[in-house]
């Protein structure tokens, strides 16, 4: 794993010495390959020139971490349950972040403030019960870590904290315990990571169907932590959805339900503090998941849209039907100019597609949805038809199998190039909301606008990448990304601009009647919008539920509140 | 007391001259930049109209236009959300089918919409083309504001917001911007020129759309209104023109913006349905006004001619006239974003659907009506004044009417009106030399102003009728150099205000004045563009100027006048003395003749009597006092300040009228500084209630108080 970056270190996009651009290492289907589209994407779209470099401190200068602040009662204590810890620098550094920007920028400029003092690794359910009684018993900071892949400086270490923080890696909490046949459940432990929970379970021949873009190193604990929501949410549910029963270990003791009933009607549901609570409550330990056989056949496909409109208009459609069921669909605004023609290689046959069939449709505008349908055969054919027939209503055509697996792989590369971007003065962000249905259109639109409006006002000499897709449909709404990235050459403190920028695209986001976040979470990034968000009431309620379970604020990340 | 204070900033403006004018830098009249005129008649003088009307004609258009025509137009209107829901409701309120309402609303959009087709537009460019020349010396157009304008729409939907004086001004719209290939607007027009049929049509197929004058409770006509305003803006299909001042300014002062429109035009934008919105105010002067003697008879009296067409055509012996030169300045375009910013927050409209329609909430009102002064305030600002105006103002100020002033005098005090009318910010043109500008504007406007022995003066003509009739038809030609003189009221009034107070307030106290000013602004705000929650902006800038030009020298707790202040300080509170004068008449009338039984109706026929009578008496000095529209601002700001009640029958609507309000009022609004001094509580009371904006005492309370 890369300390200052996303992902496997043996995998990243590099310009190897004929200037081309090229995936290393041997992970994905991509590695390996040479990516001819890249470079004039990149010179082309942010004004970048392979010529101005702006290289990542090689390694972790440890002089500049502070020495750690150490509660020696809390550490003599820790030693004696034999729960391992480290208070080295690469240990502290690597987990005093989660993958926001500012926080990969700093760390490339080799730039390090607070992180945590020690960390520890308990192995279960009662070693997490340990590390809490002694953290509150020696007033302990302790900060939940589970893969990393915060995005809302979830996991940043509040500078004003000055008790010792103790980072609480679950990673080694890795076991599936049992899985229940019957009931369809399994019992896991919550550190597992996604790749390996999914893993594990086909080897059983099931699978949750929870596949966040960050699951290669996202954990089922930050999963419960942060709601977070997969790619194939439409066929399996959110994680919500997912969750029959959680333990959770708190600074007072224990919380779960006393069974394993599938709903039930007992007062507001506990599991709903729990979940989202973002580590400020105590620390999730095991969750019993629903689980599903393996999906008995699985299609990909694509549609090829004139038009965003027209697009959206498809999708909405397409949510009013039963087949969204099984259906689980990315929409990508404008396909040319935008990230996907970077793989032009992959998509020469999409392109010449479309010069064929939509003679007369302005290229720029074209969008492409990405669709992968699962369940039994006979459904998922019948559910392919429906929305292909839906699709043509909206001037979609049906535009190849390939094109949507290659879309599908292009989500776990992405991460990827924002590195790349770094190593000559890119730099970029995307973020979410979800938003009625009558609203997507606009608020695409305003947000876009805003970026652009903003990055000029401010004075940025290249115009930025503005741009969005549509990634999750509900019945009520869908959920919108958006991506903003710029050249920053010639900025003094392009980091500080950037968070301006993204500053006023969430006040334009909420002006819109956008939410807050539809799975990244609030962290210390979006806290300030809480009160707006769920009225002075609910956030008086969040605060006394926090009271109660922490007074001593043990789990003090200072996330949401 | 409980005057509302104004120490804090009144310190500020002692103190710290030099602070406040850096602070008002921006606001400083002096810096005002302001672009260059192109005459655009000059090219149509030298080459074909013909060809000029069959020009390649491509305007650029909004960036995120998809194009559609004006029957598609009419089936979104129809197919709308809104209106579909407005149908429900409809139904469900009065029972009648959806079907029936459907079809009214079809009838209604038939009825509204434009149909604007660049062929009639080419012809009537051709046609004005013709007019034009004959009419006008010239028409100027500010070059660069058109290059904005054509920026702001490519940009984002565009409202076009011009003044209006003249019937003359929205086809004088389209030429100009046919002629430099913008985009032509739709524009929101009255009924009333539906009466003149075949022009009406015409005027429909060169962008107008008709909407009745008044809609009151009809939510159908509102929604179907309303919606395709906002189709037009939402998909920039056209910039939207209107007028904000809802109709023709008779009076050339600049009227109270009305709100439907803008509220209309803003609602897009808060609902996040564009990304923006820019407002364009465009100032559109005259020399010479077309309708100038109809607009004084109107105010006289004597009724309007219903638009017809043989009326507009009896227009033609207008032709024959020379009508002097038109200034068109397009300002600056305003975001409605950023005017918005930080004053509303959209959120408020995420938990209702957009579709339904909902009362704006009052920070939206207050923006809006906020939005709508300043756009006003802009027109104005914009408003170029010819010489005529300063020359009519002297003469209005003239010791005797009739005898008017000599040459010299009036060559004098112009050229010293120029010059404090600059400095005060007026957008002056005065083209050459003194003499001979003061000569051409007296040629232009022979028909008011006399020159003879040296003397000049207006053009009072009385035959032999009866002293009554005479009294009226001397009036004419004084409202219509009111008119021009009231073109330049925008530049002085807020001096003039404090010059008055200064004039009428108990002492030199800092506070006393301002409570006067205060009291005085509250009173005018009908009269005159003063935006609502601006007293003391205005009051700084009053202060400001008067400071600024050596007027008026603040100290510590003292505003005195300087000695070389005199002449303007003069100047001013005769420039707005017909006003004072006048409200206190109303007072009178109210007070002494109005009985018991009077009605809203009678009151103007009525009103006019008793003026008539002051006038012959002597007690009058005004023949503008006779002025309706003096009249009806002077009763709404009675009402407004409570000393005036409506009291709604089945057939009319009576008054009932407070008395000792009326009287208290009239009193405050002369000199009589011993009625404003602390000892009598009464008057405090009032003039405090009137300051804060709020109700009088009650008859009872203050009856018993006395
Ligand atoms: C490239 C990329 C793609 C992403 N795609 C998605 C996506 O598709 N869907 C999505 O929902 N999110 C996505 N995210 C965001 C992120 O992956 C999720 O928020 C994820 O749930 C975080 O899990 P984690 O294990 O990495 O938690 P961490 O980042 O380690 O922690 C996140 C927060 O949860 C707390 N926490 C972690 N574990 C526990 C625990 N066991 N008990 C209590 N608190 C705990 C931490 O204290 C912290 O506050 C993405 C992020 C990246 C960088």
């Amino acid at each position: 794993m890369k300390w200052n970056g996303w992902g496997y270190s043996d995998s990243r996009f590099l310009f190897n010495k004929k200037g081309q651009a090229e995936f290393t290492g041997k992970r994905y289907r991509l590695s390996g390959m040479i990516i001819p589209g890249l470079k004039d994407w990149m010179e082309g779209t942010f004004g970048a020139s392979l010529q101005h470099k702006a290289p990542a401190t090689p390694i972790l200068n440890s002089t500049a971490v502070q020495p750690a602040t150490i509660n020696e009662a809390f550490v003599e204590e820790v030693k004696a349950t034999t729960i391992p810890f480290s208070v080295e620098a690469e240990d502290r550094v690597f987990r005093a972040h989660g993958h926001c920007l500012h926080e990969i920028f700093a760390l490339r400029e080799g730039k390090i403030g607070r992180v945590p003092d020690m960390v520890v690794w308990p192995s279960c359910h009662s070693d997490v019960v340990k590390i809490v009684e002694l953290a509150s018993k020696h007033n302990v900071c302790l900060i939940p870590y589970g893969g990393g892949t915060s995005v809302s400086s979830a996991l940043e270490c509040p500078p004003e904290e000055t008790r010792s923080i103790v980072s609480l890696d679950t990673s080694q909490m890795n076991r599936i315990l049992w899985i229940d046949e019957k009931n369809l459940t399994a019992h896991v432990e919550a550190g597992i990571v996604g790749q390996d929970l999914e893993r594990l379970l086909n080897e059983s021949g099931y699978c949750t169907g929870h596949e966040p873009d960050s699951m290669e190193f996202s954990s089922l604990g930050g999963w419960v932590a942060t709601r977070a929501s997969g790619m194939k949410k439409n066929i399996y549910g959110n994680i919500e959805d997912l969750v029959v029963h959680v333990k959770m270990v708190t600074p007072r003791g224990v919380i779960e339900k006393s069974c394993q009933g599938p709903r039930m009607s007992t007062g507001p549901d506990v599991h709903h503090f729990i979940m989202g609570s973002e580590g400020t409550l105590g620390v999730v330990t095991e969750v019993t998941l629903k689980i599903r056989p393996m999906p008995e056949y699985q299609k990909y496909g694509s549609v090829v849209f004139p038009n965003f409109e027209q697009g959206v208009a498809c999708l909405r459609e397409v949510a009013k039907q039963v087949c969204a069921k099984s259906l689980s669909c990315f929409f990508w605004h404008a396909l040319k100019p935008q990230v996907s023609s970077i793989f032009t290689s992959f998509l020469d046959g999409l392109k010449k597609f479309y010069i064929t069939k939509f003679k007369g449709f302005d290229p720029n505008r074209l969008c492409v949805a990405t669709l992968l349908f699962e369940g039994d055969r006979e459904k998922v054919l019948q559910h392919e038809k429906q929305v292909y027939d839906i699709a043509a209503k909206f001037g979609g055509l049906a535009a190849g199998e390939d094109n949507g697996q290659r879309g599908y792989m292009l989500t776990f590369v992405i991460a990827y190039l924002r590195d790349l971007g770094m190593e000559y003065y890119v730099i970029g962000e995307s973020f979410e909301t979800s938003v009625p249905w009558d609203r997507v259109l606009d608020i695409c639109r305003n947000v876009k606008a805003r970026i652009i409006r903003e990055c000029k006002d401010k004075g940025v000499q290249f115009p930025p990448l503005s741009t969005c897709r549509v990634t999750q449909t509900y019945d009520a709404g869908a959920c919108v990304y958006f991506y903003f990235a710029f050249n920053y050459r010639g900025l003094s403190d392009p980091i500080h601009m950037f968070e301006q920028v993204e500053h006023a695209a969430r006040e334009e986001i909420l002006a819109n009647g956008g939410s807050l976040s539809h799975h990244h979470g609030v962290g210390k990034l979006r806290k300030e919008w809480m009160r707006e968000t769920v009225s002075d009431v609910g956030l008086g309620m969040l605060k006394s539920v926090k009271d109660y379970v922490d007074p001593n604020n043990i789990f003090g990340n200072r996330n949401l509140l | 007391m409980c005057t509302s204070k104004y120490t804090s900033n009144l310190v500020f403006v002692a103190n710290h001259i030099s602070a406040v004018s850096s602070f008002l830098q921006h606001t400083d009249p002096m810096l005002k930049k302001r672009d260059e005129f192109e005459d655009m008649l000059e090219e149509r003088r030298n080459s074909s109209d013909f060809r000029y009307a069959l020009k390649c004609y491509t305007p650029v258009v909004y960036k995120n236009l998809t194009p559609c025509d004006a029957n598609s137009l009419k089936s979104m209107v129809l197919q709308s959300d809104q209106l579909h829901y407005v149908i429900s409701q409809v139904s469900k309120e009065t029972g009648r089918t959806r079907e029936d309402l459907q079809e009214e609303a079809s009838g209604i959009i038939e009825e509204m919409a434009h149909r604007l087709q660049l062929s009639t537009v080419r012809f009537f460019a051709f046609a004005l083309c013709k007019v034009f020349k004959t009419l006008f010396k010239s028409i100027c157009v500010n070059e660069d504001g058109i290059q904005r304008l054509q920026q702001a729409i490519h940009e984002h939907p565009v409202v076009l917001l011009p003044s209006h004086r003249s019937y003359m001004d929205f086809l004088l719209m389209s030429y100009i911007l046919y002629t430099y290939d913008i985009a032509l607007p739709v524009i929101a027009a009255g009924m009333d020129f539906m009466g003149m049929k075949v022009v009406g049509e015409m005027l429909r197929m060169s962008g107008a759309f008709f909407i009745r004058r008044s809609f009151g409770g009809d939510k159908l006509y509102w929604a179907v209104f309303s919606e395709y305003v906002k189709t037009i803006l939402k998909n920039g299909l056209a910039p939207v023109e209107f007028f904000l001042e809802g109709t023709r300014s008779r009076t050339s002062k600049s009227l109270t913006p009305k709100l439907g429109l803008l509220n209309i035009a803003i609602d897009p934008f808060l609902k996040g349905e564009v990304f923006d919105i820019s407002l364009v105010p465009v100032s559109i002067s005259y020399e010479r006004i077309l309708e100038e003697s109809l607009y004084a008879r109107e105010m006289l009296g004597v009724p309007k001619p219903k638009e017809s067409t043989s009326g507009l055509f009896k227009a033609r012996k207008v032709l024959s006239e020379d009508y002097g030169s038109i200034h068109v300045y397009f300002g600056q375009p305003v975001s409605v974003r950023q005017l918005a910013e930080g004053r509303v927050n959209r959120c408020q409209f995420s938990l209702t659907p957009r579709y339904i329609p909902m009362r704006p909430n009052e920070d939206v009102q207050t923006f809006v009506n906020d939005t709508a002064y300043r756009l006003v305030r802009a027109q104005e600002e914009n408003m170029v004044l010819k010489p005529w105006v300063l020359l009519a103002t002297i003469l209005l100020q003239a010791e005797d009417l009739e005898r008017g002033i000599p040459l010299e005098e009036l060559t004098e005090q112009a050229l010293w009106l120029r010059d404090l009318c600059r400095q005060y910010g007026g957008f002056l043109h005065w083209p050459g030399m003194c003499s001979k500008v003061i000569s051409s504007s007296l040629s232009l406007h022979h028909g008011l102003v006399r020159l003879s022995e040296g003397n000049v003066y207006l053009a009072l003509s009385g035959g032999p009728v009866s002293p009554e009739e005479q009294v009226l038809s001397r009036a004419v030609p004084v409202l219509s150099c009111v008119s021009y003189r009231n073109q330049a009221l925008h530049v002085f009034v807020r001096p003039a205000l404090l010059a008055t107070a200064v004039h009428t307030s108990a002492s030199n106290n800092k506070q006393d004045i301002f409570n006067t000013f205060s009291f005085l602004r509250n009173m005018f705000c009908n009269e005159f563009i003063l935006c609502p929650n601006a007293t003391v902006q205005d009051f700084e800038e009053a202060c400001f100027l008067l400071v600024k030009t050596g007027v008026l020298q603040v100290s510590q707790q003292e505003m005195v006048v300087t000695p070389r202040g005199h002449r303007t300080m003069s100047f001013l509170s005769r420039l707005l003395l017909p006003f004072v004068q006048g409200y206190q008449v109303v007072c009178a009338f109210l007070c002494e003749k109005a009985s018991d039984t009077l009605t809203e109706k009678e009151f103007v026929q009525a009103i006019r009597k008793f003026v008539i009578k002051q006038l012959l008496s002597g007690t009058l000095r005004y023949p503008e006092v006779l002025s309706s529209d003096l009249q009806k601002n002077a009763f709404a700001a009675l009402l407004r300040l409570g000393a005036v009640h409506k009291v709604k029958s089945v057939d009319q609507t009576g008054l009932k009228i407070n008395k000792v309000t009326v009287n208290s009022l009239e009193d405050t609004l002369g000199k009589n500084p011993s009625l404003m001094s602390d000892s009598n509580s009464l008057f405090q009371k009032i003039i405090s209630n009137v300051f804060l904006g709020g109700k009088l005492p009650t008859p009872k309370a203050s009856v018993a108080r006395l």
